[in-house]
């Protein structure tokens, strides 16, 4: 086989392992958006937030340890116990439960029937405000998430795909790494775990009639309430697998909370409704832009990705508005 | 009768300008935000020295010192806020910590009459004081860097790294872009193959490129990073096995928390430096006395020894001793920033003052002049080792190829002169 062929495919299928990590952080924002309406530009900063109590939960951290100290002139930082990651995990879901609730009770119970611009606003203070939240709880080091997650090539794939290159000395097997391998499993079983929810639970068809019509669900006894904050306690889930998958890559960072930059593209693509949309829409993205620097990346002067996500989305955007798996727009005069 | 007595108070008191009471020292950091990670230990070790100064010597020539601190998130926007909102408080010295906002300062601090110090960033070619005359970046630049790292590989190949390959994976930035013009430079005059890899704010994603460096199986890695973009790349190259051992960062690139995320694969990395790693110097006892256990330190204290609290340490030490020197040259303690301008154009940095100040072998020794706000440029290499994880020198300082380097901040900086009409500030 050519090189190029052989090397394009190596692209592909890391493009598409780079697809399923931007639709892991995209499926939050379509979990928020398709329930309530709300944009929720938090979400990236809720995967930061998710991903730092993991850590300190796990290493048995004093949370808000330096505010105490400067406070109270003490130097307490650790519990002096270590938790496993296991048990760490299902703590820091009962926290974002926890924020869930509370972001309903303080912020959007007291917004229901406004502008959706007002909504999406009140996210951007929420973002803000969990930021601060988060570097005051945890501090701002960057931490090194390690929850048993395998990282590196793997040796096997390698092994048994080098005959592909039938001699060619340049290819060595194709690159998967191991980590990118686990969160496409683990995506998957996302999906099906949500849409399994969503079609076979009393609430997630609660929630799914609280998506079609909010005054419908309130008409036949659907507690909106309790609705709104079991879709952000889903989403807060969804932010914490994609903490930890990408924590596990970089550290744990605020730099993570910048990883909702790679959910735009992937939602205007895939729209923002559609659960099977994040996904398809992550790995035409992934794909598209790895390809991309690949074949015209050395005679651009490299670095096209970030660029060509937006320009890929754009260009569906204008042919399709509402995304491939959204709803259509229809505007009733 | 009274409002207008008030009112005139007021006016005196305004009129008056700031107090001259203290050495004012801004501190633009950022220890919010995507950077933080890098911003945080340099601001504390800024901080901490100015304090221990205040704590142990009752601050310099008898004057106390007072940092003022303003957080910039590594944004050239706000870092220029910052500027514009702390130069009336009397600032002697700014340290912006970013090349995008040093580069936008450089013509404001010159018509202000107020130094900046920008150590191992900012514009390279600022080194030229004839051209430059408010901006000072000794004791090393950018170039010193990327030669530097030509310079190790060349020992490590006997001289000759002829038809060797060198990927370059740089922060698509101001910054990421410095060495380029020198690397390709020094490709030419060594015959090695230097290929360009950019990588994108805040590099989160470098799948690409690593699949580019496996494909091509360069000889060596050259990484100019800085913020997430440094631990993304060591652990995408350990995802690829690529030998650590043939990596190497800029100076930007070699700290604890760029390593410590990839584990035991990190282990053998190494950066280009400018200064020693460590705690094992007698300063940071002082440190720990005067400033920690006081409950005085700008940070948690823990953080002493670290490569990025030692940096920001010894850039306190080197405003402080130019402090110094600008006492003595005016023979007034209450120095203003013009004195201070002055004092480190003097700069005289010996490794017995060094010794003096509890920081023996810590940087190398240089002297600034008129003409030379660069220093000497030497450059020295540090490893990881990721058992202890520790940072360990593992050269001297040594010089770097002034010859190309100098060619081109002469010509950088000529542009720069003609664009700007600039005289040459050291006839």
């Amino acid at each position: 086989m050519p090189d190029s062929l052989l090397f394009g495919t190596e692209v592909v299928l890391n493009g598409l392992m780079a697809g399923v990590l931007y639709a892991l952080v995209a499926l939050g924002f379509v979990l928020i958006y398709k329930a309530s309406g709300i944009f929720n530009y938090a979400q990236g900063v809720m995967a930061l937030f998710a991903a730092m109590t993991l850590y300190g939960i796990m290493v048995g951290q004093v949370p808000f340890s330096h505010l105490i100290n400067a406070i109270f002139g003490t130097h307490i930082h650790h519990f002096g116990w270590e938790i496993p990651a296991i048990l760490a995990i299902i703590v820091t879901v009962v926290v974002m439960v926890a924020f869930a609730w509370l972001v309903q009770q303080y912020i959007f119970r007291h917004l229901v029937g406004q502008e959706p611009i007002i909504l999406f606003m009140a996210t951007i203070g929420l973002a803000y405000f969990l930021e601060g939240v988060a570097d005051l709880m945890w501090g701002s080091e960057i931490k090194a998430l390690d929850v048993g997650l395998p990282q590196g090539g793997s040796f096997w794939i390698e092994e048994n795909t080098q005959w592909l290159g039938m001699g060619n000395e340049n290819f060595y097997g194709f690159f998967l790494d191991q980590l990118d391998l686990i969160a496409t499993v683990i995506a998957a079983v996302l999906v099906i775990a949500l849409v399994a929810f969503s079609q076979y639970t009393k609430q997630g068809r609660a929630m799914r009639a609280v998506a079609d019509d909010h005054q419908a669900a309130l008409s036949v006894g659907i507690n909106l309430n309790f609705i709104w904050v079991l879709v952000w306690s889903v989403a807060g889930f969804v932010a914490l697998v994609a903490g930890i998958v990408w924590g596990s890559k970089s550290g744990v960072q605020f730099s993570l909370s910048l990883i909702a930059l790679k959910a735009l593209p992937v939602l205007m693509l895939g729209g923002f409704t559609s659960i099977p949309g994040a996904i398809v829409g992550g790995l035409i993205i992934g794909v598209g832009e790895k390809l991309f620097e690949f074949a015209l990346g050395p005679a651009l002067g490299g670095a096209t990705e970030n660029w060509f996500a937006y320009v890929l989305a754009l260009v569906f955007l204008v042919f399709r508005p509402q995304g491939l798996f959204g709803e259509k727009i229809i505007e009733r005069v | 009768m009274k409002k207008t007595l008030s009112t005139l108070a007021l006016g005196v008191a305004m009129a008056a300008g700031p107090a001259m009471a203290d050495l004012v020292f801004p501190s633009l950091s950022y220890r919010t935000g995507p950077y933080a990670a890098g911003g945080i230990p340099f601001a504390d070790g800024y901080a901490d020295y100015f304090t221990l100064l205040n704590e142990r010597d009752g601050g310099i020539g008898g004057v106390m010192t007072r940092l003022v601190e303003c957080e910039t998130g590594y944004n050239t926007e706000k870092g220029v806020e910052c500027y514009e909102s702390t130069k009336g408080e009397g600032a002697l010295v700014y340290q912006p910590l970013s090349t995008g906002i040093t580069y936008q300062l450089i013509p404001k601090v010159t018509a202000d009459d107020i130094p900046m110090h920008t150590m191992g960033y900012g514009r390279t070619s600022a080194a030229n004081g004839d051209v430059f005359s408010h901006v000072f970046n000794y004791p090393g630049n950018y170039w010193n860097g990327a030669s530097g790292v030509v310079n190790y590989l060349l020992e490590a190949n006997n001289g000759d790294i002829n038809g060797k390959k060198i990927s370059l994976v740089y922060h698509n930035s101001a910054y990421g872009k410095e060495p380029i013009r020198t690397l390709e430079e020094l490709a030419k005059k060594h015959g090695f193959e230097l290929s360009l890899l950019p990588v994108d704010h805040p590099g989160q994603e470098q799948k690409s490129q690593w699949l580019q460096i496996r494909r091509d199986r360069p000889d060596y890695v050259v990484m100019w990073g800085w913020g997430v973009m440094n631990q993304v790349a060591i652990q995408e190259a350990a995802n690829i096995r690529f030998n650590m051992e043939n990596f190497i960062g800029v100076w930007w690139s070699g700290a604890e928390h760029d390593v410590l995320s990839a584990g035991d694969k990190a282990n053998g990395y190494k950066a280009v430096t400018f200064h020693n790693v460590g705690r094992d110097f007698p300063v940071f006892e002082d440190i720990q006395k005067y400033v920690v256990d006081t409950g005085k330190a700008a940070g948690a204290g823990d953080q002493i020894g670290n490569v990025l609290y030692n940096r920001g340490m010894y850039a306190a030490m080197l405003a402080a001793e130019a402090v110094k020197t600008a006492q003595e040259i005016h023979g007034t303690a209450d120095i203003t920033p013009a004195m201070m301008r002055d004092g480190m154009e003097a700069l005289e940095i010996t490794e017995e003052k060094m010794a003096g100040l509890g920081m023996p072998n810590f940087g190398p020794s240089f002297t600034v002049t008129c003409e030379n706000h660069g220093g000497p440029g030497l450059v020295g290499v540090t490893q990881w080792d990721a058992s202890s994880k520790t940072w360990s020198l593992i050269s001297d300082f040594k010089p770097t190829d002034t010859e190309v380097i100098g060619a081109l901040i002469a010509e950088d900086s000529g542009a720069f002169a003609a664009e700007n009409n600039i005289e040459s500030n050291c006839k």
